[in-house]
């Protein structure tokens, strides 16, 4: 609330000590924080009281030690016989990981949808709005769940589906070759800096040429013939990079890289549920672009196309970011719900420590202080680039 | 002009009295009580602040007995015993379709504690409790006594709670699809083996293939349910846990013929209850009433003939578990016809394990090391006296 | 330029031009209109297939007591109806003496998803019927749609009613604000005969759904007004409190807050002090909701012109009267859109607590117990389907009338 400063013309002589402003406004500070203390200090007591009868206790020593349990997604390698504090660096990177691509997928989803919304084509208009309406008025936790059971009913390993490029789709997952550099992988990124420097080289030769009014002798063609072909022949030469192929055996595919149906239901479900918002978000956003700078990038010559990307979206953007912020903020705090269908997030793994190390409250507050920093991390980012956004567009 | 100020003052006002009612327990908010004073928000400045130790009329449930009278006191004040079970574990902990009655070799245990504390083995509230939960219920307090076959370990009896003597002994089995040509554990090179979390069955999995050198993929669920239904659908090749789990659970499945428990058994796992810290009685209570139903059946008294047994026996050992001689429920602190109590309600240790396990069942298990003593069994309860 | 150049524009009102001009306006188009267009009606076929000839409804017929109101006592059941009839009564008379069109549309809807429920129940009883040996679902049945019925000619009841006769302008207010806890002790009981207690963990289902939804809105309310205004005070200590708080709160999931709550608060507590799980679930909701409401209405705040204060000021109103007589009340009336909004999210992030170690039951919880029966394993699909259909009903409803509450309120337009 906005208080008003004292009433200028009032004599504050006159007032007794119990009116005086200044006095009760330290008097009222005082007490609320007094009140907190007392609180805190009432909570933390009994807190301590029982933690000692329950032979709980507090601090971090526990990371040390030896976790002796298993996880079953991890980006970093890890046994039963690690630690738990790497048991927790996993949960954290497979949090970040499903976080930061759902991130991705979600806004280029979301612009999908958003433009969707706005389309002069009924169909694509109306599903999309279907398409918002059942993601932002169903949980999603059920969505994830739902997800999570249609993906179990894949086919299994030996039936798996088949898809072009030695991909198999089957109810444990997504296997895909893996890339993996060759010796010769140097010599090719070589190769491909030199012809990038040559149509670079070429096009300003090109340009210098055009102002003198010399011929450029198509100099720009053939540097971007030269930034195709160079890389294209010495990569079938070189052959730098080799796939991994993921091969069936007895039980599983071994081999190439694999999606988990965990991991591929926590991403799909974020990123469709959190695109619905994020549509709504830029819809509004480029709703809020004045009818007139469409009108007149038309009337100055711009396609349809240019216009949106040139001149609509840049003003959005300015509307955009600090809902959208917002949205990041959701998705990653969303993402906790992995423990209803078995991903390893953070506080999934948390909650596996919770259980084993006897330390409940430390664990729950290194669960809580991760996504206080991944948010407060998150909104940092997302303010340095609205004030980027906002100091372009003036 | 009046109704719209009205309206938010009353809102406001009557909230907050809701409010104090109703969260004061839990919401001791911080930075939120606003002190009476000029710049704090009017409507509400002189609300007293939640108050941090009066229990709430409704919502909390606080027994009055004395503050050190330990667990007995509290159960008996509350009136009935909140037992943590299992509620997805046909013949340990389940609840009966339709009605809703816990059933179970496990729950008919929180039974006998009732009926031996509060003299009826229906004044208990089960608390269902999943394994990741289980150990900081215990831990908290939350449940007087942990029934929900969970396994004796070391660092579980100095961390967790007392355990108290074993009520089944089991051992952790490999459960695999007929089909799938595994014949021994060495066979699963490769595979997916599903497990439930905070279980020693997780922690003995690795173990275990880690001595045989079989490499293997873990896949880790939090719920009992979702760790079936996994393995079920064909996401993992195969699933451990406690043998006496796997064949109860093979019941629930569509087609429980094509799943069949590999030979090998991979660790001890002893089943029994466990007690919160620090309350020496009540540990002991729960300790005798186990050991009350093992040395019943051993005595050969069950719920049909107890009275009777206590009438007309001769025997001391008889007379003395009964109470109709010597004082020793008076020593644990409960009434001296305690077992007959138990008896009555939820029959020895034998009646217990027929009416959920034994061959009437689906599960029918074979008592195996859950024999008496006397019949080369493992139970053994030392004399009551 | 000349003025002949620009055709005059073309109103088209055939089927034909429609088409034309909304699907087929260039070839890009109509691939847009034909790819989607056939991917839509393939999915409505698939989905139709299996929702008529595979999908096992029976899951949700045969169990759809336990739905509704878990596992509570069948012979009690009357409390839950009461309860229902309170709210149908109270809606009833918020739409008589609302001005507002949206909150009728709202009103009404919640007297045909209640006929609607009465359908679904009616379903449930003749599937009984055919069943032998089911005659007391049967039974049941017929009384639960009987008992929706009644409530929604309740709603509707009251609402012609409250046009015609004068009610006290307090009643709606109080009403709605006695509701709760009136709610919350005829469910839980008083241990007298007639009026047994009924323990907490027995309340499942929708109702529990709602419960937590209604308690965790109503009681945020109060408390997320003091933290707005806390955080626009000119105190330090206040503001910097406030502040902290919500920031806290916003920044980490509710299952976190959730799971504290159910499990990290016996430590915080002294021996021998207990509370029900569902209270404390309500409590983590109330926490977590109050610093987004707290948002909302700092939001609301910042809306008012603080020539409004000024002038306030200037007549010789108090601070404490400003803020009462100006400035919350024009606030609080913006915010309520956004309100509702919370609410449709509240209501969805319920589930949560099925999964945070609480052991409530409530319609997801009860959803995972029901495909926990052995005849109903393998039916995920069936009762996720319907589980999510039920709170698309509630929360578009809901949503919808929240959008035109906020025009009818002219939010933003002033």
């Amino acid at each position: 609330m906005t208080v008003a400063p004292t009433p200028a013309g009032k004599p504050r002589s006159v007032a007794p000590l119990w009116r005086d402003v200044r006095v009760l406004r330290v008097a009222a500070q005082i007490v609320v924080v007094a009140l907190v203390l007392l609180i805190g200090w009432l909570l933390w007591s009994t807190l301590s009281d029982n933690m000692a009868a329950s032979r709980l206790s507090f601090g971090l020593g526990f990371l040390e030690q030896t976790a002796g349990f298993e996880i079953a997604q991890t980006p970093i390698s890890f046994g039963s016989t690690d630690t738990f504090a790497r048991a927790f660096a996993v949960g954290l990177l497979n949090t970040l990981l499903v976080s930061i691509s759902g991130i991705v997928l979600a806004t280029l989803l979301g612009v999908v949808v958003g433009v969707a919304r706005l389309s002069r084509n009924w169909l694509a208009n109306r599903i999309a709005a279907g398409y918002v309406e059942l993601m932002r008025n169903t949980p999603l936790l059920v969505q994830l769940i739902l997800l999570y059971v249609v993906f179990l009913q894949l086919p299994s390993v030996a039936n798996s589906v088949q898809l072009p490029g030695s991909i198999f789709l089957n109810q444990r997952g997504l296997f895909m070759p893996r890339p993996e550099a060759e010796p010769t992988f140097g010599i090719w990124a070589a190769v491909l800096v030199v012809s990038v420097l040559i149509a670079v080289a070429a096009a300003r030769l090109a340009a210098r040429r055009e102002a003198d009014g010399r011929p450029t002798y198509r100099l720009r063609t053939l540097g971007i013939l030269a930034l195709v072909a160079l890389p294209l022949v010495s990569w079938l030469v070189l052959g730098p990079v080799a796939f991994d192929q993921p091969i069936q055996e007895r039980f599983n595919f071994v081999g190439g890289v694999s999606l988990s149906p965990e991991f591929a239901a926590l991403l799909l479900g974020l990123v469709i549920y959190t695109a619905a918002f994020i549509g709504e978000v830029v819809r509004g956003a480029i709703q809020a672009v004045r009818r007139g700078q469409v009108e007149a990038a038309y009337a100055i010559g711009l396609t349809p196309g240019q216009t949106l990307r040139l001149v609509v979206f840049p003003q959005a953007l300015r509307i955009i970011v600090p809902p959208l912020t917002s949205q990041y903020l959701n998705l990653t705090k969303n993402s906790s719900l992995a423990v209803a269908i078995g991903f390893a997030d953070v506080f999934s793994v948390g909650r596996t420590m919770v259980n084993q190390t006897g330390q409940p409250l430390s664990v729950i507050a290194l669960v809580m202080g991760t996504y206080l920093v991944l948010s407060l991390v998150t909104s940092l980012f997302m303010n340095v680039y609205n004030r980027r956004v906002q100091v372009l567009e003036r | 002009m009046r109704r719209p100020v009205l309206v938010p003052v009353v809102l406001l006002v009557m909230a907050l009295v809701i409010a104090a009612c109703e969260t004061a327990q839990v919401t001791p908010a911080p930075g939120d009580t606003p002190p009476p004073g000029v710049d704090t928000p009017p409507p509400v400045g002189d609300t007293p602040p939640p108050a941090g130790d009066t229990p709430p009329p409704n919502g909390a449930t606080a027994p009055p007995g004395p503050p050190t009278g330990g667990i007995l006191a509290e159960v008996r004040s509350r009136g009935e015993l909140i037992c943590g079970v299992n509620s997805n574990l046909p013949g340990f902990g389940f609840p009966e379709e339709g009605t809703g009655r816990w059933l179970g070799f496990d729950a008919d245990y929180c039974r006998a504690v009732a009926a031996a504390v509060l003299g009826n083995p229906e004044a208990v509230q089960f608390r269902p409790l999943s394994t990741d939960d289980r150990s900081i219920a215990l831990q908290t307090r939350e449940i007087d006594v942990l029934i929900r076959n969970t396994t004796w370990t070391l660092s579980r009896d100095t961390e967790w709670g007392l355990f108290a003597p074993t009520t089944f002994y089991d051992g952790q089995g490999m459960m695999v699809r007929a089909d799938s040509g595994v014949q021994e554990l060495t066979d699963l090179q490769g595979a997916t083996i599903c497990v439930q979390s905070g279980t020693t069955t997780e922690l003995t999995l690795p173990d275990q293939m880690n001595a045989l050198g079989v490499d293997f993929t873990p896949g880790v669920y939090g719920t009992i349910d979702e760790t079936y239904q996994v393995y079920e659908s064909g996401a993992c090749d195969a699933v451990t846990s406690d043998r006496s789990q796997l064949v109860a659970r093979r019941t629930l499945f569509a087609n429980p013929d094509e799943h069949v428990l590999l030979d090998e058994v991979m660790s001890k796992e002893p089943l029994g209850p466990s007690v919160p810290f620090g309350d020496a009685q009540w540990f002991n209570i729960v300790k005798w009433v186990v050991f009350a139903t093992i040395q019943a059946e051993e005595v050969g008294v069950d719920s049909t003939n107890v009275a009777q047994m206590r009438d007309t026996s001769t025997d001391v050992v008889v007379l003395r578990l009964l109470g109709a001689q010597d004082e020793l429920g008076a020593k644990l602190g409960l009434d001296n016809d305690w077992v007959v109590n138990v008896i009555t309600g939820v029959g020895n240790y034998g009646e217990i394990y027929n009416r959920h396990l034994g061959p009437d069942t689906p599960f029918n298990l074979p008592r195996g090391p859950n024999e008496l003593w006397t019949e080369g069994g493992l139970l053994y309860a030392p004399p009551l006296r | 330029m000349t003025v002949e150049q620009l055709a005059p524009p073309q109103v088209s009102t055939g089927r034909v031009a429609w088409l034309r001009e909304n699907l087929f306006s260039g070839w890009a188009n109509s691939l847009v209109t034909i790819v989607l267009g056939g991917s839509l009606i393939l999915f409505a076929v698939l989905l139709a297939d299996w929702a008529v000839n595979q999908a096992r409804w029976g899951v949700i017929t045969a169990n759809l007591r336990l739905f509704l109101m878990g596992f509570y006592p069948l012979d009690q059941a009357w409390r839950v109806w009461l309860t229902l009839a309170l709210f149908s009564s109270l809606a009833g008379l918020s739409a008589g003496r609302s001005r507002l069109g949206p909150v009728r549309t709202l009103v009404i809807w919640f007297g045909v998803s209640q006929a609607l429920l009465a359908g679904l129940a009616a379903v449930a009883a003749l599937e009984a019927i055919s069943i032998p040996g089911r005659l007391g679902q049967f039974e049941e049945m017929v009384a639960v749609t009987v008992a929706f019925l009644a409530n929604a000619a309740i709603v509707f009841a009251v609402y012609w009613l409250s046009l015609r006769i004068q009610t006290p302008r307090w009643l709606l207010p109080l009403g709605w604000l006695a509701s709760v806890p009136m709610t919350l002790l005829l469910l839980q009981g008083i241990g007298i005969r007639g009026l047994p207690l009924v323990s907490s963990s027995t309340w499942g289902g929708l109702l529990l759904t709602f419960l937590l939804a209604i308690v965790g809105i109503v009681l945020s309310f109060p408390f997320g007004v003091l933290l707005a205004l806390g955080r626009r005070s000119d105190l330090p200590a206040l503001r910097w409190l406030s502040t902290a708080y919500i920031e806290v709160v916003r920044g980490v999931p509710l299952v976190t807050l959730l799971f504290m709550a159910a499990v990290m608060v016996p430590l915080f507590l002294p021996g021998g002090v207990r509370i029900e799980h569902v209270y404390r679930a309500m409590a983590g909701i109330t926490l977590f909701s109050a610093a987004y409401v707290a948002e909302n209405v700092r939001g609301g705040l910042q809306a008012i012109p603080s020539g409004q204060i000024e002038a306030a000021h200037a007549i010789g109103l108090s601070t404490i009267k400003t803020n009462l007589y100006i400035v919350l009340p024009q606030a609080l009336r913006s915010v309520i859109p956004a309100n509702v909004g919370l609410f449709i999210s509240l209501l969805k992030d319920t589930t949560l607590v099925a999964i945070a170690g609480t052991g409530l039951l409530e319609l997801l919880g009860i959803g995972r117990s029901v495909l926990a029966q052995t005849q109903w394993v393998g039916a995920q699909l069936e009762v996720y389907i319907f589980i999510s259909a039920v709170f698309f009903v509630l929360c578009y409803t809901m949503s919808q009338a929240s959008y035109r509450l906020e025009e009818a309120l002219g939010v933003g337009k002033r």
